[in-house]
């Protein structure tokens, strides 16, 4: 059923009306989901054809986010690489710090619109909790977010703004303690208040039509940063690199390109200590297909269907699935996947820093890392475009850690 | 005719409502199980669920999260688990047997082998929590190609549509979901149980199970009246929690409870 698929249907034309990229993504939920997340596509159609919505949308992401963010040339890295020129699409200047208020801002809405009272979202490295206790604040919803033991002990500072902002922080203590039990334990909470809550998901993943919704929210990053490269050089860069965990910031950046046949795209996920160690997140790369979260994609899993932990030095790539519109463009070839190991990651993170005075958050500095790797390759006349997709001020303590420092 | 048919109308011609006990396979172990599930038909089951150990359970409520783990600290797989029904089966041939769980497991072991096995080991049904009718046409085709029944859940939230749908693909019983909530979660309210029946009956032809939110025998005596089985499933589980380090008086608990269970039912 795959093949099939895969030669008829056009990349920016899915997923179909049930959720499908090919075989993957869907709606594996439990029965009492099923109602709710019917309402939830049911409102999210109307209201992204709905001018108002869409005005309210614009001036928040205007105002509030602080968009569009900049195209920046980065010029001394490219020069110091040798190669193709390198540009950064600064989601990191986002209020927040990262990509991830694009869509916390367009679901908030939608809640809004909805009449949802109550909020609530899984986080990992707390990115998204945070993305989503600010967009609560401002509309003045009550806001859960669930978050990992493990998780809560290393973003100690997220989870201190996350109270800050408001929000009621609960720490998860079942199964791994990280982000895909938080994850798991959104989604019970989900079944149990669905009258009165709305469920922001923080990834291009779970059950349709999240990874839909969370595409076009996030496709934002991509519309802008094609229309900055035709503005600035008069042509489409040749390649396109993000970082993968979910996938949010890597499809918001693509989607907008995909039926670009010249430009070339690179998925980065977290090779962690190396894929051959097993110590990785990068179920693209190393996993096979099986259902999680609501969805059917590639899942990092042992032998008897077990879902497996995953390590990466930056929490937020620190998930064993992904996206289930990744696991279709693997498939079909038009983005290939890669992997950047926790000291290959971190080395970009130093040079960044050093030579153009961005510190990029670690999961970005993945996507830096592959960017130099390629640039070297190529010819100085191509064209690199890199989404940065958050700044790095929440890895301080990760990388004082890493060269032996404590602050 | 199938176990699970059988049992239901025999239950039918005796004016009894089935009781459906639930134990997560591999809790505490599984010769336990094993002993667990015998003393369980003795006690007055009628179908035995026995849940599939799988590291996400995100349908389930704390108390079966932690069976769950246990299970599968054990290393427990899809594959012990049918080899413990296989067992069960050398010395009971008429209880039914349902596996609970998630999709995932069954994906990774593959629909056809999965369902051929399941078949030569003695399961009658399967209750895949996250494979609604939408994403389930392949795994109930093959399933009902293997005389196997797929048991779908209905909510609070089905409305009528759904309802006609899940009649259409439905086999064995239907599980109504008595909750907004995971398992174990809070208690019934049995008369929006029953007005939900009601309603449900016009659409379903099939026997209904209830279950979520029966804690103890009043409630499972009460939800009787409407329903054709009860599903009792973290009451019992939280038994096996608490005397973990007694396995003999584990069983004997148990097999009291369900009794107790069974009684208030009639």
């Amino acid at each position: 059923m795959a093949t099939s698929s895969v030669e008829s249907s056009p990349v920016d034309q899915l997923p179909d009306e049930r959720g499908h990229f090919g075989r993957y993504g869907g709606l594996f939920v439990p029965e009492t989901l099923m109602h709710p997340l019917a309402e939830l596509r049911e409102a999210y159609l109307r209201y992204c054809q709905d001018p108002d919505f869409l005005r309210e949308l614009d001036v928040d992401l205007r105002d509030y986010v602080g968009r569009p963010s900049p195209l920046y040339y980065a010029e001394r890295l490219s020069r110091e690489v040798g190669g193709a020129q390198i540009y950064l699409k600064r989601e990191d200047l986002n209020h927040t710090g990262a990509h991830k208020v694009n869509n916390t801002v367009g679901q908030a809405l939608l809640a809004r619109r909805m009449g949802k009272t109550r909020i609530i979202a899984e986080t990992g490295a707390g990115q998204h909790g945070v993305a989503t206790a600010t967009v609560a604040a401002r509309l003045g919803l009550e806001c859960v977010v669930y978050m990992g033991e493990v998780d809560m002990a290393r973003q100690q500072a997220n989870v201190y703004r996350m109270r800050l902002l408001g929000a009621t922080v609960v720490p998860v203590t079942s199964g791994s303690k990280t982000l895909k039990d938080a994850l798991n334990e959104a989604m019970r909470d989900w079944v149990t208040r669905i009258d009165d809550t709305f469920y922001i998901i923080g990834t291009v993943a779970g059950p349709h039509p999240y990874p839909l919704m969370v595409r076009n929210f996030q496709s934002v990053i991509g519309r802008e940063a094609r229309e900055q490269m035709l503005n600035r050089t008069g042509q489409l860069p040749n390649a396109l690199v993000a970082c993968v965990g979910g996938g949010s910031n890597a499809i918001g950046l693509f989607h907008p390109f995909l039926t670009d046949e010249t430009v070339a795209m690179y998925g980065v996920e977290a090779g962690g200590l190396g894929i051959d160690t097993g110590h990785h997140a990068a179920p693209l790369t190393a996993g096979v297909p099986g259902v999680l979260h609501g969805n059917r994609t590639y899942l990092m899993q042992d032998a008897a269907g077990q879902i497996q932990e995953t390590h990466s030095i930056s929490a937020g790539l620190d998930y064993p699935g992904v996206g289930p519109e990744h696991a279709w463009l693997k498939d079909t070839g038009r983005v290939i996947y890669t992997t950047v190991t926790d000291d290959e990651a971190l080395a970009a993170f130093h040079q960044l820093t050093r030579v153009e005075g961005i510190i990029p958050a670690l999961e970005s500095s993945h996507a830096v890392a592959y960017a130099t790797q390629l640039a070297a390759t190529l010819p100085r006349d191509q064209l690199i475009l890199v989404n940065l997709s958050g700044r790095g001020d929440k890895d301080m303590h990760t990388v004082a850690q890493h060269d032996g420092l404590v602050l | 005719m199938s176990r699970i048919a059988t049992i239901f109308n025999q239950c039918r011609a005796n004016n009894r409502t089935a009781l459906i006990p639930f134990i997560t396979a591999g809790d505490p172990n599984l010769i336990v199980s094993l002993q667990l599930m015998h003393r369980l038909v003795e006690a007055g089951a009628d179908i035995i669920e026995l849940g599939v150990p799988f590291s996400d359970p995100m349908a389930d409520g704390p108390v079966i999260q932690r069976a769950t783990e246990r299970a599968l600290a054990q290393g427990v797989r899809l594959i012990d688990v049918l080899a413990l029904v296989k067992q069960f089966r050398a010395e009971n041939q008429h209880t039914p047997v349902v596996l609970m769980g998630y999709l995932n497991p069954i994906e990774c072991f593959g629909y056809a082998a999965f369902a051929d096995a399941a078949n030569q080991h003695g399961v009658d049904g399967v209750l895949i929590v996250d494979a609604p009718p939408e994403e389930s046409h392949e795994l109930v085709t093959t399933l009902r190609a293997n005389n196997i029944d797929l048991v779908y859940l209905l909510a609070p939230t089905s409305d009528i549509a759904r309802m006609e749908q899940i009649n259409a693909v439905a086999s064995g019983f239907v599980y109504y979901v008595s909750i907004k909530g995971v398992t174990g979660a809070a208690h019934l309210d049995v008369n929006e149980v029953a007005a939900q029946l009601a309603v449900i009956r016009q659409q379903i032809q099939l026997p209904l199970g209830v279950g979520f939110g029966i804690k103890d025998a009043a409630t499972a005596a009460a939800v009787g009246q409407y329903a054709d089985a009860v599903i009792v499933g973290s009451a019992i589980v939280s038994r096996i929690e608490t005397l973990a380090n007694d396995h003999a008086a584990m069983v004997n608990e148990v097999g009291a409870f369900v009794g107790e269970l069974r009684g208030a039912l009639g």
